[in-house]
């Protein structure tokens, strides 16, 4: 059993911006139930900005963590700033995670970043419709 | 409130047991191999406690070895035969749900040449009595199943087991340490000849532990000194662990309402949807509990658990350093996402229906909370 920072336990016991919002934009899907972490990132974006955020996920204490954390660092960003949020920001930001779960459960950076994508492929077909 | 759920991992040291091991500490502290006054109440009290345990098992005295615990009965027995029967054969029939202590030993044997036969076990974890005697070959040196499994509490039948190698004239080792001091063990009706045994499972003390080997057996020793225990385990003995063995087991006896408690949190636990049993329904240890909770994890449980003062286990990958779910869980055919969401509650006779209700609570609401987290709680 590895050992977690008071934060991740913070994160873990009483994650931020958990559920669907009632109304968003994208959603990015990452993991696998396999391994055992799945993560949902939801985004409500306004004026190329993240406005709502919230998150569903499968996972250990270090995947709600780090979660609830990248939808904490997320929120109130343009998508360019949220895209370059890294897995390194999210656990430097909970203060570290062990070793074992940096790459098995550190996966809700990608999730934002698939959110994003999806957000913007949308985006793109909906301008090619609207031309 | 604390609340302790994980006796399969260890148990609490009876108080009683501590009484009686005390005077072997401060007083009668002699080496059992000294000759004085010192050396020989040592070896009185030793010899009392052998007395005891294997009656306890309708075994002889000199029958029992004692060792530092399961995981070395369990070598010395394997590792032991492979030894001692080289010559006769290098084939070796176990299950895919031992214990690491047997399922390691064996593949070490393998890389020196040995061949290892892993039985399969059905969704119960019991092992299939025809495919057991259809592997026994006539190079086959030992069977090694274990009494009852460490983490789903399956019992398997033992006596079957024992006949039939007996009546194929290949050794039966069992690794009992789940199941001595909680269900009957008789070493002779189970034609067992080799048994591994634990004190600190049964509110005995760590580091203690003993290798029934039926007379005749061969055995050649892995630890080498002093010749200490027939020769087979070398090393001063513990005079105050093998003491707190035979209290631990004598007081194993006292009646105890694990198996109520135990069948009520079942039964409670069964309530929650898409929540899924393992093991053997009626066949398993009386304090075992082990259960899947749908699309949720259990590291995840065992921390809010903890949080909330209860201690339990876990078969997820997540709190493995493998990062691969339980071994006994897939081989009982579990898929991964499934049996990560695995968590075992271990009773023992000082639990209290209190604190039985206090998890049950709890538990609800924790795995509750997290489904409503889950992605796959709601689209299922």
């Amino acid at each position: 059993m590895p050992m977690y920072s008071k934060k991740v336990m913070e994160h873990f016991t009483h994650p931020r911006n958990m559920g669907k919002p009632k109304e968003y934009d994208a959603v990015g899907k990452v993991g696998n139930p396999v391994c055992g972490d799945v993560m949902y990132i939801y985004i409500k974006v306004k004026e190329n900005r993240i406005v709502d955020i919230g998150f569903e996920t499968m996972g250990c204490a270090a995947a709600i963590a780090t979660s609830s954390m990248v939808t904490e660092l997320a929120k109130g960003k343009t998508l360019e700033e949220a895209m370059k949020i890294t897995r390194d920001d999210v656990a430097e930001s909970l203060e570290g995670l062990p070793p074992i779960k940096m790459h098995c459960s550190n996966l809700a950076a990608d999730g934002l970043r698939a959110a994003i994508m999806n957000y913007k492929k949308k985006r793109e077909k909906e301008q090619d419709k609207t031309t | 409130m604390r609340v302790y759920l994980d006796n399969g991992a260890t148990t609490k040291t009876d108080p009683r047991v501590v009484q009686e091991m005390m005077p072997y500490f401060t007083e009668m502290y002699g080496n059992t191999a000294s000759l004085h006054s010192f050396g020989q109440e040592a070896k009185e009290a030793v010899e009392k406690a052998r007395g005891f345990i294997a009656s306890f098992i309708n075994a002889q005295p000199d029958e029992i070895v004692f060792t530092s615990g399961g995981t070395e009965s369990d070598n010395i027995a394997i590792q032991g035969v492979a030894r001692a029967l080289s010559t006769k054969g290098k084939h070796i029939i176990t299950s895919k749900i031992e214990h690491p202590a047997v399922l390691e030993v064996c593949k070490h044997l393998e890389k020196e040449g040995y061949e290892v036969t892993y039985l399969n076990v059905d969704k119960h974890g019991l092992v299939n009595l025809e495919q057991l005697e259809k592997s026994i070959r006539k190079d086959t040196i030992l069977v090694s199943i274990m009494f009852a499994n460490n983490e789903i509490g399956t019992i398997q039948p033992i006596k079957d087991i024992g006949e039939i190698c007996r009546k194929h004239g290949v050794y039966f080792h069992t690794d009992a340490v789940q199941a001595l001091g909680k269900v009957p063990v008789d070493v002779k009706e189970m034609k067992i000849d080799l048994l591994s045994g634990s004190a600190h499972k049964i509110h005995g003390p760590k580091g203690v532990g003993l290798l029934y080997v039926r007379k005749g057996v061969k055995l050649a020793p892995i630890i080498l000194g002093g010749g200490h225990e027939q020769g087979l385990r070398s090393g001063t003995t513990n005079t105050p662990g093998i003491v707190g063995f035979a209290k631990a087991l004598e007081l194993s006896k006292e009646p105890n309402n694990m198996l109520e408690l135990r069948d009520r949190i079942i039964n409670e636990l069964l309530k929650i949807p898409e929540t899924i049993l393992n093991g053997h329904p009626t066949q398993r240890l009386p304090n075992n509990v082990n259960v899947c909770f749908k699309y949720i994890e259990g590291e995840a449980i065992l921390l809010h658990l903890d949080q909330a003062g209860i201690a339990v286990s876990t078969g997820s990958a997540c709190s493995s350093l493998k990062l691969q779910p339980s071994h006994v869980l897939t081989a009982i055919g579990l898929p991964p996402e499934i049996a990560h969401g695995s968590i075992r509650i271990t009773l023992s006779k000082f639990t209290t229906e209190q604190e039985v209700d206090y998890f049950i609570n709890n538990i609800k609401r924790i795995v509750h909370n997290l489904r409503e987290l889950s992605p796959f709680w709601k689209n299922r």
